[in-house]
């Protein structure tokens, strides 16, 4: 019916643009959004006098497309995890499941608000980033880059922190997803080089779509010259975007199967029981 | 109110799933690992009918209820909720169907107009020749009285406001049927007028059947033309309040006074008490008062019963009178 498609995408446009409000608009979130961009931009700036070695580039300028790619990793799979973990607390996925095709449009809400997020979240490291450090490069190309990067990545991110949040039964786990993504920011060449890595962390890293998001965004970013650091000598354009592609098609496939188990599973006693857990731990 | 006299359920073995029944609920059970939670559940709900679900807490009704929202499988059993399985209910069926659950605390930080016209949306298309899909948002705010704080955010609401809110949501596809599980929890005596009177609108005006849990047995007996009491996982009665205490053999209680003197007495057979009453003392007997047992009186009788293991003695019993008292009837 198409009717009832075309629904779902208004609900969720409406929702996701709702939501994207919201959060812009509530004080705390927005402290919360602003607080690691602060951080790295102090980093990145305390950073600007040295250089590369071997470039002319400081390398201060170096890890702010590594920062965006960190930002985009971290607003899709722990964004998504997150809400997803508090909404299944609260009861906003039974409400979801209690009105006709509202799973559907629930999940392309939150699709549009985290997107948004996103988008604003590297926004607030970018534009600081142009005005406060130098040697960036941005041309009609790199925005084409950056933006194929985005949105393979974000659909990559976004469809993992789905899966993550609903395989979690409460949000205080989605704590525990940081350690993970901590260590592998650390072998992704974000701060550092991936060359200066020893070889099997290389091979990790590059199995991983954090890597390719950040190699990405430097290439769109960083002058000609500083590929000289990277893995290759080379931006490895098809390989990039094989491998982006590759994560978002798997990620894409898998959320669907694993967000309708544990949707079936919703019910108003599961969600009394979790809030009653909940309770309980606080009291 | 009253509604026509329901035949005993456990009558209608054999009979095809019922044509023109909202709901239809045969042998329904729920197993939670070894232990079974409802042990074949039998009851029927007819077009713009109040069914109210009774029970001691842990009887399963929310469990059944969830069932037939399709929130929930069951271990057994055939359920059939607007002619349809809820276990396999699609969006054409959910549309036809509103939930309000015991809590919820969702889209804190969205404000009640807001969440109503987007939560009413997802209707529009599934509106009939008959049916209007959705309600207006500000007119149904009006029905719920929560006109002034419309534009409130959910989470600053206080409790009855948030129930009231819950129900709002409930309604706001025009179902067909309702489910409520404990509406009124946490209302206060005006609050809940209001909403008995907005359940006897919402059957009377859109005919809409409607099954609510409660622990009000007040309430039960004000708004539903059918009680169901759930025991020991099964259904024990099932019949008007009235009806529930007339036929159950529980003792009224027969007040009088005589030569000044005030005099109580309880007895299972009022009418014959009364009348040696009269031909002992005649017209020395005054302020003659006779109360048919409470339904609470009636409730905790049956449910005693039945947990006393006699749950089965306690439903054949209300069976046969009740079916004597339809025949009687016609």
């Amino acid at each position: 019916m198409s009717s009832t498609r075309a629904v779902i995408v208004r609900a969720g446009l409406i929702r996701g643009w709702i939501e994207f409000r919201q959060t812009l608009t509530n004080g705390q979130d927005v402290f919360g959004y602003l607080l690691s961009p602060a951080i790295f931009l102090i980093v990145m700036v305390s950073l600007r006098g040295d250089k590369l070695p071997g470039t002319e580039i400081s390398i201060g300028s170096s890890i702010m497309p590594g920062v965006l790619a960190i930002t985009v990793l971290f607003s899709g799979v722990l964004g998504v995890a997150q809400l997803l973990a508090v909404e299944r607390e609260d009861g906003t996925l039974l409400r979801a499941k209690a009105v006709p095709n509202g799973m559907g449009a629930y999940l392309f809400g939150k699709v549009v608000s985290v997107a948004g997020m996103t988008v604003v979240s590297l926004l607030i490291v970018l534009v600081p980033s142009l005005f406060l450090l130098d040697g960036f490069v941005f041309t009609a190309g790199s925005a084409l880059v950056l933006a194929g990067v985005l949105v393979l990545g974000l659909a990559g991110t976004m469809a993992l922190g789905a899966i993550a949040g609903s395989l979690m039964t409460s949000p205080r786990a989605a704590g525990i997803l940081m350690i993970p993504m901590g260590l592998l920011a650390a072998i992704s060449g974000i701060f550092a080089p991936l060359t200066r890595l020893a070889e099997w962390m290389q091979w990790i890293g590059q199995a991983f779509p954090m890597y390719w998001m950040g190699l990405g965004m430097r290439s769109a970013l960083l002058p000609e010259e500083t590929v000289v650091i990277e893995v290759g000598q080379s931006w490895r354009y098809p390989e990039m975007f094989l491998v982006l592609a590759v994560w978002a098609v798997v990620a894409v496939t898998f959320a669907p199967r694993v967000l309708r188990r544990m949707a079936r599973r919703e019910s108003g006693a599961a969600v009394a029981a979790r809030q009653q857990k909940a309770l309980q731990r606080i009291g | 109110m009253t509604g026509v006299t329901a035949p005993v359920t456990t009558a209608r073995e054999g009979e095809p799933p019922g044509e023109g029944l909202v709901l239809d609920v045969r042998g329904l059970r729920m197993r939670y690992g070894s232990t079974d939670v409802l042990n074949g559940v039998d009851f029927v709900a007819r077009p713009g009918e109040v069914v109210a679900l009774l029970g001691p807490n842990g009887a399963g009704k929310t469990t059944t209820i969830e069932i037939l929202e399709g929130f929930r499988m069951r271990s057994a059993g055939d359920v059939s909720v607007l002619g349809v399985d809820p276990a396999h209910g699609d969006e054409n069926w959910r549309a036809r169907v509103g939930v309000v659950l015991q809590s919820w605390r969702d889209h804190g930080k969205w404000r009640v107009r807001e969440l109503l016209a987007h939560l009413g949306m997802y209707y529009g298309p599934y509106s009939t020749d008959k049916i209007t899909r959705p309600w207006d948002a500000d007119e149904l705010i009006d029905a719920v009285g929560l006109t002034e704080h419309a534009q409130k955010k959910i989470k600053q609401l206080s409790g009855g406001q948030r129930r009231r809110l819950d129900v709002a949501i409930g309604i706001v596809g025009r179902p067909e049927l309702l489910f409520l599980d404990e509406p009124t929890a946490g209302f206060d005596p005006e609050a809940r007028r209001e909403f008995h009177e907005l359940v006897h609108r919402l059957s009377d005006e859109a005919s809409t059947t409607i099954m609510l849990t409660t622990h009000d047995l007040d309430e039960a007996e004000k708004l539903a033309d059918r009680i169901l009491i759930l025991a020991g996982g099964k259904i024990i009665a099932d019949g008007s309040a009235d009806e529930l205490s007339r036929r159950m053999s529980t003792e009224a209680e027969i007040k009088w006074t005589r030569d000044g003197q005030r005099f109580v007495h309880s007895t299972t057979e009022s009418t014959r008490y009364v009348h040696e009453l009269f031909k002992q003392h005649g017209d020395a007997i005054g302020d003659l008062e006779v109360h048919r047992a409470s339904l609470e009186d009636t409730y905790m009788a049956l449910v005693r019963e039945a947990e006393s293991g006699q749950g089965d003695a306690v439903l054949r019993e209300f069976a046969e009178i009740t079916e004597v008292g339809t025949e009687a009837g016609a």
